[in-house]
């Protein structure tokens, strides 16, 4: 199977080739070769070309099309350079160096080809041109990217993105020479989760953000650093932000997370924030109807309640809510209850994100990672363009972008791999560095203990007999949230069936907006306090609202999928009277007699360490073990197989923009949904 | 004085000179010579090239297909994109539906987008209807100097062509192309497939009436010269050739 070309598995394919022998063997390294830039001697290893030669000995060379990660397409010309003895100026992007090359990336040949491209800073200052301008019809590709074509000097980055990263093919050169376009050629919209990315790609600024259109210049932002919550990936973001309101999301590059990408829900699901906010504190009257009130009147409503509930209270967690409110939500409703619910590794991404590149099999089972964790997906991906990856799914048969052997949607296939009766049995255990891939949707099935005991086995059962040996991890969950790995080891507990069958008198709902619990369920005479940011779900059923912040507005800690702990930072202050959450938290306890020990956010950022020291070792994972423990509990489970096939919540792109409270208020996401149902009447798309 | 005298030579020579491509912007869309103009690489839907125009390979062509796809090693199918393509383009007689571009991407399991970048790239793919008889008067320089321009004004007189047009009754298109490599018989055209060279004003006529008849003219040079050989006759390689040792010094 040739995934890629020739051309690019010398570029790519030696690179990883490298990584993972080094990784493998400590093989010694290749004799490095001298190379001199503009005099200077810098040693690297053979195959390095010119502009990484020189960026390695501080030069940086132009560049238009270069991008460390795409292939190399050497059509802008920019990067040309004078190499000594050769007549010819080379494009320093794709060309290799040899033994003992003089660059010269400052003379007069070199600066003469530059000034071939007709930018301001190596053109000539007047202008030659004399005949008609070309002009180029801009394109409509969706509710996200803008076009303004004339602009596009055909670097060809976003082709090469969206058919090499995103799977997306889509985008490409139509025509040649002056009447050379990028487009779709027919019109249609790109159909991608990862569609933003071309806009920061792009060099010219021919496909910019529709959204962020006009309203404001860069040097008028200011940037803070924070990380993303829309999934469980936790991207690393940069807010951009002016007077009180965020105005875009870029993308932070983290090497072990979503390298230079961010899905298009975490990049434009922003103006959400602005809309359906929480903004003052509400009780509900005698009417039933939510009125606004003072902090101090909502507090000691709540408290009240809390108090005379006696203990038969219960809490559920949302899925944007941060380590140290659910923290100290856990000190005032449960202070006597027990810590960690479960061994860490049963819960966890074990292989980390970075981990898929070196595996050869994955497995899905009730997952759609392109939906529920696109900068995961997007690692896979890259696995199996340049690895070989096989992958294969287990639910329904949805497009991954790439080739994906769909082994049916039957739990009972599960049992089958793992007493080996199955047809793909016998490729999962020759698998060097299998992996297994869990959805939580999986989980929250009736059955989901049973099936979830038998991946358990399964994976201990692959772990044990493969090449990876005792270092390779095969088991791993895919969250969909960004708080549940935070929760988890902090002792919460998934499901809410407990609450269904013992109702409280008191629920606590922590930015839950899901409908796992509504109003229905619970007997009239229960009060339920919500806090959170959006009036959503759960402030609906609410009797008391508490109103808190999103997660621009709060310095906290999230958990991502793999168990690396990281913080958000504040951009902006909560709106009107809304407040950090464990704040809120640390008040009510005041109230109702239980005062938390903790006032600064140094004092809860120890208790967290207390219950869970991963929880504040920022940027680090921390690695989970007890397999063989975690096995053998789930022989102990016992329980009935359903017959549901099995399914996951997120199958079209159209599911992708929705998933939580603030993408709901979101206008761009519904935009984009509204777009993605149109496209779907468009005879063009295959 | 001298510069009056100018002028009125190049006025009364003037009859060739030539109005750069004087193609309409508007008709450029299926045609490939107009650089002046920015001829289209969007698809548009019109009534007889749209998504629901029907194309299918005929079971004869579909085996020629095959034959081709057979000639590419495993995993290089879409290297048969371009015959394959060219194979739809004959099938539908002289222009390429954006179906007929659908139709070959399933066939080599390659994204649609892949095979319209290969139809716009190549100017033989004629990505909207043609006439039957697809005349391509080459007007570079060598054909110029020897009369092109005539063979456009005697097509105009004839069938109300300009470049980019199409006969009312779907027989003749319109083309001015660029060189087409065959400058020894200058000037010439190309209509589908074959050459018709070393034209004169007459030939051009004869040729279009003969069309019009339903015959096919006679291909090639015009002024009864086989092939590219001089006019004249020849004037060097006169004698037989020289054999071995030929102005080779004796003592060696």
């Amino acid at each position: 199977m040739l995934r890629i070309g020739a051309s690019r598995l010398l570029q790519h394919g030696g690179r990883h080739a490298a990584v993972v022998s080094a990784a493998r063997t400590q093989s010694s390294a290749p004799d490095k070769i001298e190379v001199f830039i503009d005099d200077m001697p810098v040693m690297v290893p053979p195959g390095t070309t010119v502009l990484q030669a020189a960026a390695q000995a501080g030069v940086e060379i132009p560049r238009f099309c270069y991008h460390e990660r795409l292939s190399v397409a050497g059509n802008c010309r920019m990067c040309l350079v004078e190499v000594e003895k050769s007549v010819k100026p080379v494009a320093a992007c794709a060309m290799p160096v040899m033994k003992g090359w003089r660059i010269k990336t400052d003379s007069e040949m070199t600066r003469k080809a530059r000034e071939g491209d007709q930018s301001m800073a190596f053109g000539s200052d007047r202008s030659r041109f004399l005949e008609n301008k070309r002009a180029v019809e801009d394109k409509n590709i969706g509710p996200l990217v803008k076009t303004i074509m004339t602009r596009c000097i055909h670097c060809t980055r976003c082709v090469r993105f969206a058919t090499e990263i995103a799977g997306v093919e889509d985008l490409g050169t139509t025509g040649r020479g002056t009447n050379m376009e990028i487009g779709t050629y027919v019109e249609k919209m790109l159909l991608s989760e990862l569609s933003g990315n071309v806009i920061d790609l792009c060099p010219v600024g021919a496909l910019t953000s529709k959204p962020y259109a006009f309203t404001a210049r860069p040097w008028e932002i200011r940037r803070t650093d924070s990380v993303d919550v829309m999934d469980a990936v936790g991207s690393n973001i940069v807010v951009n932000h002016r007077t009180g309101e965020v105005l875009r999301i870029l993308p932070q590059v983290n090497e072990d997370i979503n390298e230079e990408w961010l899905s298009d829900k975490s990049r434009f699901a922003y103006d959400g924030l602005k809309r359906q906010r929480l903004v003052y504190p509400m009780v509900k009257d005698s009417d039933g109807e939510l009125r606004p009130c003072e902090w101090e009147d909502a507090l000691i409503v709540a408290a009240k309640a809390l108090k005379a509930a006696d203990g038969s209270v219960a809490a559920i967690a949302g899925g944007l809510a941060d380590a140290e409110a659910l923290v100290a939500l856990k000190d005032l409703v449960f202070p006597d209850a027990g810590t960690g619910t479960d061994l860490r590794s049963s819960y966890l991404l074990n292989t980390k994100i970075v981990g898929v590149e070196e595996a050869d099999m994955i497995v899905f089972v009730g997952a759609n990672p392109r939906f529920e964790a696109p900068l995961f997906n997007t690692r896979v991906r890259k696995a199996w363009t340049y690895n070989e990856l096989h992958a294969a799914m287990i639910g329904p048969d949805v497009n991954l972008t790439y080739d994906c052997e769909h082994l049916g949607d039957d739990a009972s296939i599960i049992g089958k791999l793992l007493d080996g009766s199955h047809p793909f049995s016998q490729r999962l255990t020759a698998a060097k560095r299998p992996m297994i891939v869990v959805g939580t949707s999986l989980l929250a099935r009736p059955d989901g203990d049973v099936l979830y005991a038998q991946l358990l086995q399964l994976s201990q059962k692959l772990r044990s007999s493969c090449e990876g040996g005792s270092e390779w991890r095969v088991f791993n969950i895919l969250h969909r949230v960004a708080s549940q790995v935070a929760a988890l080891d902090l002792g919460y507990t998934p499901g809410v069936a407990d609450i269904r069958n013992n109702p409280p008198k008191v629920l606590y709902l922590m930015g839950a907006d899901e409908g796992a619990i509504t109003r229905e369920d619970l007997p009239k005479d229960t009060l339920v306090i919500y806090q959170g940011h959006h009036g959503d779900q759960g402030a609906e059923m609410a009797d008391v609202v508490l109103p808190g912040a999103a997660y621009t507005e709060k310095t906290a800690t999230y958990v991502n999928m793999e168990g690396r702990a990281q913080q958000t930072q504040a951009a902006l202050v909560p709106p009107g009277m809304a407040r950090e959450d464990w704040k809120i938290i640390r008040a009510l306890s005041e109230i109702v007699d239980t005062r938390l020990p903790y006032d600064k956010l140094n004092d809860i950022r120890n208790r967290l360490a207390e219950v869970s020291p991963n929880l504040t070792r920022y940027g680090d994972v921390e690695e989970a073990n007890y397999f063989a423990q975690a096995t053998a509990l789930a022989e102990m489970v016992s329980g009935k197989k359903g017959a549901a096939p099995i399914d996951v919540p997120q199958k079209k792109l159209e599911d992708f923009y929705m998933t939580n409270s603030i993408t709901r208020a979101s206008p761009t996401m519904a935009k984009c949904i509204a777009a993605v149902k149109k496209e779907a009447a468009n005879k063009y798309i295959e | 004085m001298l510069s009056s005298l100018a002028r009125a030579l190049t006025s009364t020579s003037v009859r060739s000179v030539r109005n750069v491509h004087r193609s309409a912007a508007a008709c450029s869309d299926s045609l490939f010579v107009n650089y002046r103009y920015h001829s289209l690489l969007q698809h548009r839907d019109s009534a007889d090239n749209n998504v629901d125009t029907p194309f299918e390979f005929t079971a004869e062509n579909l085996k020629r297909a095959q034959a081709i796809i057979s000639i590419y090693p495993d995993g290089h199918k879409k290297a048969a994109v371009i015959p394959l393509l060219d194979l739809a383009q004959r099938q539908v007689g002289n222009w390429l539906p954006i179906t007929a571009m659908h139709e070959v991407a399933k066939l080599l399991d390659m994204p649609r987008m892949r095979v319209y970048e290969v139809a716009t790239f190549y100017t033989m793919f004629m990505r909207n209807p043609v006439g039957k008889y697809h005349i391509q008067v080459c007007t570079t320089t060598p054909c110029w100097l020897r009369g092109s321009d005539d063979i456009m004004v005697t097509i105009h007189e004839k069938l109300g062509l300009k470049p980019g047009e199409t006969t009312k009754d779907g027989l003749f298109t319109l083309s001015e192309v660029e060189c087409l490599g065959a400058c020894v018989n200058a000037p010439m055209m190309q209509i589908n497939d074959d050459y018709y060279e070393d034209l004169a004003v007459a030939d051009t006529k004869e040729i279009l009436d003969t069309l019009t008849a339903g015959k096919k003219p006679k291909a090639g040079p015009r002024n009864g010269r086989f092939a590219a050989e001089p006019a004249g006759g020849l004037t060097s390689l006169t004698g037989p050739p020289p054999g071995p040792g030929f102005m080779v010094r004796d003592d060696l």
